[in-house]
């Protein structure tokens, strides 16, 4: 008898434990591309969460934070949403995140509003992606974010016509008419409207376009990488420079490696981004130091600060809600949240989910000899 | 008035790059019948040559052409005694497999030592900016260009139809069995050849850093308009690829500049009317 109920109480205490065990652990399923053609963004967003977790601990209102992986190897939304499931039914994940992409981050969307499970969309920044889920927040920017409040801006600076010349798909489209109805709607006319092909490796003839049309500004959009350097340097060839033609884009257009090739012929080319890795900043000098030293070297891009954000909003949501990882909890502390990142003040909007922040306005300068986004303006809590 | 000419020259310039880079896949395609879909990898050889010299061994551009071309000569001439000689009896099919194969290959070394970023060189200051001829703005890179490529047509067509060497090349292609039985040593003179069209493929690489960039999927990139100028053009041609190139850059660019919305639709229709009148393009040798 004596046995029996010493097994008894031992069982028990074995079943009470491991209950409470399980109870002390938060699962965060990440879908992030680490193969194929988006592997470098993808290891600079997952670079991001790494870090986070380094300087943070893994330890949140008395739980453990892990982290469960899943390659969805690049534009793959049917991947996606089933990497999404079997997260949530076999790994019993609490939170998703990652969604670098937007198809994937639509797919990945669906789940968490079927499933009531939090999602933070750490890149993807099409507008529409938001409306997917009541239990997701982004942390990353939206595409009109930057370029309606940019297109505000320039309006605002006194110029009158704008001639836009955008790339041929989603995001390149979707940027370029938040730009042009922000322009228009503070007064500015649209005098031409272009769009390039997603790969296209000559910009001569459209360049060609804009000199015949010798407009007083032009706005460019064209994904990174290749393109940025050799639009800017077609620009610069047919004699369209910043002297005689304002030139105002997104962010990439004058990132670090587009500066390099393009040198001089950058100077003045003005920029909309919502994070400036150079900006002077004693938060942001040690994020850029720490995430250095843990990547040899590498400078930390919007991929990192995306992902370096959406795990500080799911820790601080995580310590408002005493632990409990339940979507509706987790939404509900997140919403209206605000705190200090290196790219400067953000949070999340009360009502949307989506991220609020300031948009810093750059101009291309020579610092130390070496052409450099230089801040000259600022948008604060642009939406 | 200038800006058509503009337009003109930057098709022209264009269509010129296109050239270089696809007359030595013309070359081989077309004298020796083999089917070498690693040409565009042996361009991007061509222009990681450069990019290393300039940037990390600080020559001058111009310097690191003519060595541009030798080294992917020499590269290029160990891939042909070693894989490709292998297979230029063994069908088409083997010899697309096995050089798309060195496509994939070719990128994974190329971000093994280059990373997957993109890159560019320093161009000396004449080669930068635009040359005004009175209203007329010209890049003056795409001069430099266009003057390259016709000096690289000339001394191709000279050597190729008045040269002993040009001369056993055609016959070692038209009868490779009695060329062989006349004395000719079939096998150095195909290497010779592969070697030659591959050095060119690697000087365009290096000439298109400047307007294309280079990063390790540049093999694949330029594969595209580098078959459609030597189908067009005619296999074994250089005048027909000249042409080609010229005609398709021309037609790009001026298409996309005056009809931007169908601009990349346009080289594909060019190319589709053309094949429809002449299936083996302007002049095919064979």
């Amino acid at each position: 008898m004596k046995k029996t109920v010493t097994a008894l109480l031992t069982a028990a205490a074995t079943l009470l434990c491991g209950a409470a065990f399980a109870q002390e652990t938060v699962k965060i399923g990440v879908i992030n591309a680490y193969s194929g053609q988006f592997a470098d963004p993808g290891a600079q967003l997952d670079a991001g969460i790494t870090l986070y977790m380094q300087q943070h601990g893994d330890t949140v209102a008395g739980k453990k934070i892990e982290i469960i992986r899943k390659d969805v190897g690049g534009i793959a939304p049917d991947v996606a949403k089933r990497l999404a499931e079997e997260l949530i039914v076999r790994d019993k994940v609490d939170i998703l995140a990652g969604a670098l992409l937007t198809p994937n981050a639509l797919a990945m969307g669906d789940v968490s509003a079927e499933a009531e499970k939090f999602m933070v969309v750490m890149n993807a920044t099409t507008p529409v992606i938001i409306t997917k889920s009541p239990y997701m927040i982004r942390t990353s920017a939206t595409a009109s974010q930057i370029n309606g409040n940019f297109g505000t801006w320039i309006a605002n600076q006194g110029v009158k016509q704008v001639y836009t010349m955008v790339t041929d798909y989603g995001p390149g489209i979707g940027s370029g008419t938040a730009f042009e109805e922000a322009f228009k709607a503070a007064g500015g006319e649209i005098v031409g409207q272009d769009r390039t092909p997603v790969v296209n490796p000559d910009f001569s003839p459209f360049v060609q376009r804009v000199a015949e049309a010798d407009p007083e500004a032009l706005y460019v959009w064209v994904p990174g990488g290749t393109q940025p350097p050799a639009l800017a340097k077609a620009l610069a060839e047919r004699g369209i420079t910043p002297e005689n033609t304002k030139i105002y884009g997104q962010g990439e257009l004058t990132d670090d490696a587009a500066l390099e090739a393009l040198g001089e012929t950058a100077l003045g080319i003005i920029t909309a981004y919502h994070y400036n890795v150079h900006r002077d900043d004693a938060m942001n000098d040690e994020f850029v130091e720490a995430y250095r030293a843990a990547n040899d070297g590498r400078d930390p891009d919007i991929y990192s600060i995306g992902a370096y954000d959406g795990m500080a909003a799911i820790y601080k949501a995580l310590e408002a809600t005493g632990g409990d990882a339940s979507g509706e909890a987790l939404i509900n502390a997140a919403k209206g949240m605000t705190w200090d990142s290196p790219r400067g003040p953000i949070g999340i909007d009360a009502e949307t989910g989506d991220v609020v922040q300031t948009i810093w306005i750059r101009e291309v300068q020579m610092v130390d000899g070496k052409p450099a986004n230089v801040i000259i303006d600022q948008v604060e809590n642009a939406k | 008035m200038s800006t058509l000419i503009a337009v003109l020259f930057d098709g022209f310039s264009y269509g010129m790059l296109l050239f270089l880079l696809s007359v030595g896949l013309s070359v081989t395609l077309g004298l020796m019948n083999f089917t070498n879909l690693a040409h565009g990898a042996f361009a991007m050889l061509g222009g990681y040559v450069t990019y290393a010299l300039v940037e990390s061994a600080g020559w001058p551009f111009l310097a690191t052409l003519p060595l541009a071309f030798l080294a992917t000569a020499l590269i290029a001439a160990v891939f042909e005694a070693v894989l490709f000689r292998r297979i230029y009896k063994s069908g088409e099919l083997n010899q697309v497999l096995l050089t798309i194969g060195v496509v994939f290959a070719s990128y994974a070394v190329a971000a093994f030592f280059f990373g997957t970023v993109h890159h560019s060189v320093d161009l000396p200051d004449y080669l930068k900016g635009f040359v005004e001829i009175g209203d007329l703005k010209l890049p003056a890179y795409r001069i430099f260009l266009v003057i390259v490529a016709l000096a690289v047509t000339a001394g191709l067509i000279l050597f190729l139809e008045f040269t002993r060497f040009g001369a056993m090349v055609r016959a070692a292609v038209d009868n490779d069995k009695v060329a062989g039985g006349l004395g000719l040593n079939i096998n150095a003179i195909f290497a010779l050849t592969f070697a030659l069209g591959s050095g060119l493929a690697g000087l365009g690489g290096a000439l298109a850093i400047d307007i294309l960039f280079i990063d390790p999927n540049f093999g694949f990139h330029i594969l595209v308009p580098v078959l459609i100028v030597v189908s067009i053009g005619g296999l074994g041609s250089i005048w027909g690829s000249f042409l080609a190139a010229a005609a398709l850059g021309i037609f790009d660019v001026a298409g996309k500049f005056l009809f931007p919305d169908f601009g990349p639709f346009l080289i594909y229709l060019f190319m589709v009317v053309i094949l429809f009148f002449r299936p083996n393009g302007f002049f095919a040798r064979r």
